[in-house]
């Protein structure tokens, strides 16, 4: 009694005192909240910033790649040139010197070209490939030899770049790129210039000249690798995560798998690649460079992703279910093959689709199996040797040519668009399916 | 017959086999009148499986016996002054002979070498010939012998169930053999590297410089296999990596978790993960197309020298891939954190910000810091990025303008090309692979411990 008199005056001070002290640190906490906020809030824009960035980039350096520009040339298809013998047999036509009909007709629009050096620039205005264009034509439609024809043919990549103004500025070009600028806008003026779909960029192998380069065979590699890795991961990685959910009993050995499956799951890709060249390579002696010894070493590298995504989805159907099972006579075999595992396959299907897309963008551990090599043929076997979309990526962000730039930022977009697509399918697959016990 | 008709062969057998006991198990419990002890499609896997499985271990075991035995039958029958030389001389003879073979080589073969690939070729045939014989008749015998077990008091789902549990272990094990696999093939290759080079002299060695010189007056080609250099590089990068990462990716999951409301979130962790789906490949175009050279212009504005491959362009990217994994890591930990500590620090009087910074994190530090450990070892173990924006010559320096080369980056350039597994240069990319491999697993060991305790704390 005594004590609380004695307190309550000296309470009602310093009660009036603390709530001075919180007023006065009011306004300074309040503007350390709305900082705080300030920050949280501009870390996201900014990691927001960094995906537009690289898209941005990606996309600006990339789009080009897609159209090509082409000459419009009247190419007389002198038949004394082509089939002098006039057989038209198409032996003879594939095998004629087409470079030969379509240069005249590009000096004839030049007469004021004609010194040596010029000349021969002036001749490299037109792809390489050209000849092949003509020979296609003629042996197709033999029937156009003897005639004039408007034909069109692809220019060098270094003429494409100076039409795409990627050379840099104008006043920075050398005498010989202002010289081919000028040539440029000449045969434009005529409407001898027009822009087509690239489809060679998509239906080609590599190649060392960027305008003949494609991707077509990287991406036939992929789908070759993918195909194994998904055929063997998925599979195994199922059947690993049944038994670890539903059969193994919890004791050391199991923990020991568990472990070492989290573990697997973080270790460097590149060491899976470092285990594919001394094991399969070495030791197996399977093909160097082959889809087969890359969708092994993808196997070892999804699988740990795999097991993790189809044990959460085991573990996500209730416990309902499975007493159910049981209590209607069904074996734990079949309980778990006819009731527990239809419930969880779309949960596993998603996660083999993130993990597979995940296989589809490595390329760490395929340069170490020799997955690098130059390779123009599209391969047509899991043993012949390929690359895939990631390594053709590295492979020309090498080359020198600025052209290849283009290139590879195209390719980029190319493998951006099968990845975004994959994952669209598992965002889908799980809205679609995804059941709330 | 070809190894692959001849699976599917069998494999169209099996099925056919199922379909068949199927039926006449069926037909066997009507005849008897018993109830038989499993469903009808029992008896019929059973019946499968004798037909399938031993014929597939038959051929699995023949096919990687095979090229063995016929080429040692073939060398012994090729006249002994050409067998009698080093084994490079006798692959390149065993070359040649399948080279005829395959019909890929006609110019200037020898008779001896003519005859050795017809004969080669015979016995493979035999060899095939056999394999088919074989393998259809353990097929048959198979089927038969599981149809004679046929009876309604036959359990056959138990034995079916038998292989199959044995087949899911099997499965679950190939996990234990990857890492096996990988443990052995670094270590054993490291073990001959250390034999070449001391141990002490790869861990300890300040110079790095595996080119070896192939004539003794060749210039420049030391041959120096100190780490060192290698391992300050990826750390150089790695904390650079960290110092972007762990504030940008800590921040947005406090903003995420805590502030933002539900349709923001919905929309910015989605968007900000799939800074985690673009492949390396991209990041490290990006950091050398785009970020390298801004760095380098920016450093020649304000007067400072900086390398076009320098280890900031690098580490800075390599953050900016990190983000997303600290990011959900972090927002996993934050929303582990019971409501209650919230609830509580607000009661006190504590501002959101106040609660967040003197509360949750204290509360969240343990898997943060675990998370933040997973980033580390995923920093040290990229390889795309370095390879493509980090420099080759290994400086030995804590300047992140200058250019540094990793332990990855080494790695692809040491293996990448003509590989002989008897030169150091080689073998050294394998001990570095060790040091790889030891390095991220301590790290992933103790994060992941870290994450675990901290996981049952709140559960």
């Amino acid at each position: 009694m005594n004590s609380m008199s004695d307190n309550a005056p000296a309470n009602g001070v310093a009660a009036r005192r603390s709530i001075d002290i919180v007023r006065e640190g009011l306004a300074k906490r309040r503007n350390a909240e709305k900082r705080f906020r300030a920050y949280g809030f501009a870390s996201i824009v900014l990691g927001l910033c960094f995906l537009v960035v690289l898209f941005a980039s990606i996309i600006a350096n990339g789009y080009t790649a897609f159209i090509y520009t082409n000459v419009g040339l009247d190419v007389h298809l002198d038949g004394q040139i082509i089939d002098p013998e006039g057989s038209r047999n198409s032996k003879t036509l594939a095998n004629a010197d087409y470079d030969e009909l379509w240069k005249p007709a590009l000096l004839a629009h030049f007469p004021e070209v004609t010194e040596r050096q010029p000349k021969r620039a002036l001749v490299s205005f037109v792809a390489s490939s050209a000849g092949l264009v003509i020979r296609d034509l003629v042996v197709k439609h033999p029937e156009l030899i003897g005639t004039t024809q408007r034909i069109w043919l692809p220019v060098d990549d270094s003429v494409d770049m100076l039409a795409k103004h990627r050379m840099g500025d104008e006043a920075e070009l050398s005498d010989r790129n202002k010289m081919t600028l000028g040539w440029y806008e000449k045969l434009k003026n005529d409407n001898r210039i027009k822009t087509v779909f690239n489809k060679d960029f998509l239906s080609r192998g590599d190649s060392r000249e960027p305008e003949t380069a494609g991707i077509w065979g990287a991406v036939s590699g992929s789908a070759l690798t993918l195909i194994i890795t998904i055929g063997l991961s998925l599979p195994v990685g199922i059947a690993a995560a049944i038994y670890l959910e539903e059969f193994a009993p919890r004791n050391r050995w199991t923990d020991l798998i568990e472990v070492n499956i989290n573990n697997l799951a973080a270790v460097p890709s590149i060491v899976f690649g470092l285990l594919g060249l001394a094991v399969f390579i070495n030791f197996f002696g399977l093909p160097r460079s082959s889809p087969l010894v890359g969708g092994l070493v993808l196997t070892l590298m999804t699988l740990p992703v795999m097991i993790i995504a189809g044990r959460s989805a085991l573990k996500s159907v209730p416990p309902s279910v499975r007493e159910a099972a049981l209590g209607i006579g069904a074996s734990p075999v079949q309980m778990v093959f006819d009731h527990v595992l239809p419930l969880a396959m779309p949960g596993m299907l998603t996660g083999a689709i993130i993990g597979t897309a995940r296989a589809l963008g490595e390329s760490a551990p395929l340069l170490m199996i020799g997955m690098v090599a130059f390779i123009v043929d599209v391969p047509t076997s899991i043993t012949s040797p390929a690359t895939v979309l990631p390594v053709q990526i590295y492979l020309w962000a090498d080359s020198p040519e600025r052209a290849f730039t283009e290139r590879t930022s195209a390719a980029i977009i190319v493998l951006l668009a099968f990845l975004i697509t994959m994952n669209g399918l598992a965002v889908y697959l799980r809205r679609r399916y995804e059941r709330r016990w | 017959m070809e190894k692959s008709t001849l699976l599917l062969l069998i494999i169209l057998l099996g099925i056919a086999t199922h379909v068949w006991s199927s039926r006449t198990a069926k037909s066997v419990a009507a005849s008897t009148g018993k109830k038989l002890h499993s469903l009808p499609g029992f008896y019929g896997y059973f019946t499968s499986l004798w037909c399938v499985l031993p014929s597939l271990l038959v051929i699995g075991l023949w096919s990687s016996l095979e090229g063995s035995v016929i080429t040692s039958a073939v060398l012994h029958t090729l006249p002994t002054e050409m067998t009698a030389t080093t084994p490079e001389q006798i692959s390149l003879i065993v070359n040649d002979i399948k080279n005829v073979v395959a019909g890929s080589r006609t110019a200037e073969i020898s008779p001896e070498i003519t005859a050795a690939a017809d004969l080669f070729k015979t016995l493979s045939q035999r060899s095939n010939l056999l394999l088919t014989l074989i393998s259809l008749a353990l097929s048959t015998i198979g089927v038969f012998f599981a149809r004679s077990k046929i009876a309604p008091d036959f359990q056959a789902r138990n034995q079916v169930e038998r292989v199959l549990t044995l087949g899911l272990i099997g499965c679950a094990l190939v996990a234990i053999l990857t890492t096996v696999g990988i443990v052995l093939s670094v270590l054993l290759e490291s073990i001959r590297f250390f034999q070449m080079i001391p141990i002490t002299d790869f861990l300890f060695g300040l110079k790095w410089s595996p080119q070896i010189a192939m004539r003794a007056d060749q210039a420049g080609s030391s041959g120096a296999f100190g780490a060192i250099p290698l391992i300050t590089g990826t750390m150089l990068i790695s904390c650079v990596a960290m110092v972007v990462a762990v504030p940008i990716g800590l921040l947005s999951a406090i903003y995420l978790s805590e502030y933002a409301t539900l349709k923001f979130r919905s929309i910015a962790k989605p968007l900000i993960e799939i800074l985690a789906g673009i492949p390396t490949v991209v990041y490290g175009f990006f950091a050398a197309l785009v970020v390298a050279p801004f760095i380098r212009d920016m450093g020649a504005n304000i007067g400072l020298e900086v390398s076009s491959e320098s280890a900031l362009a690098a580490g800075l990217v390599m953050g900016i891939m990190i983000i997303p994994f600290v990011s959900s890591l972090s927002d996993d930990f934050i929303n582990a954190v019971p409501q209650s500590l919230r609830d509580g620090a607000y009661a006190l009087g504590a501002t959101q910000a106040e609660t967040i910074r003197q509360v949750i994190i204290p509360a969240a530090l343990p898997g943060i810091v675990g998370g933040i450990l997973l980033a580390v070892s995923r920093a040290i173990g990229e390889t795309m990025i370095v390879v493509m924006a980090a420099g080759l010559s290994a400086n030995l320096t804590a300047n992140p303008l200058e250019a540094v080369t990793t332990v990855t980056t080494q790695i692809v350039t040491l293996l990448v090309g003509d590989q002989e597994f008897d030169s150091p240069k080689t073998l050294a990319a394998f001990a570095l692979g060790l040091v790889l491999f030891l390095l991220t697993l301590t790290l992933n060991i103790i994060a992941l411990r870290i994450v675990r305790k901290y996981r049952e704390q709140y559960e």
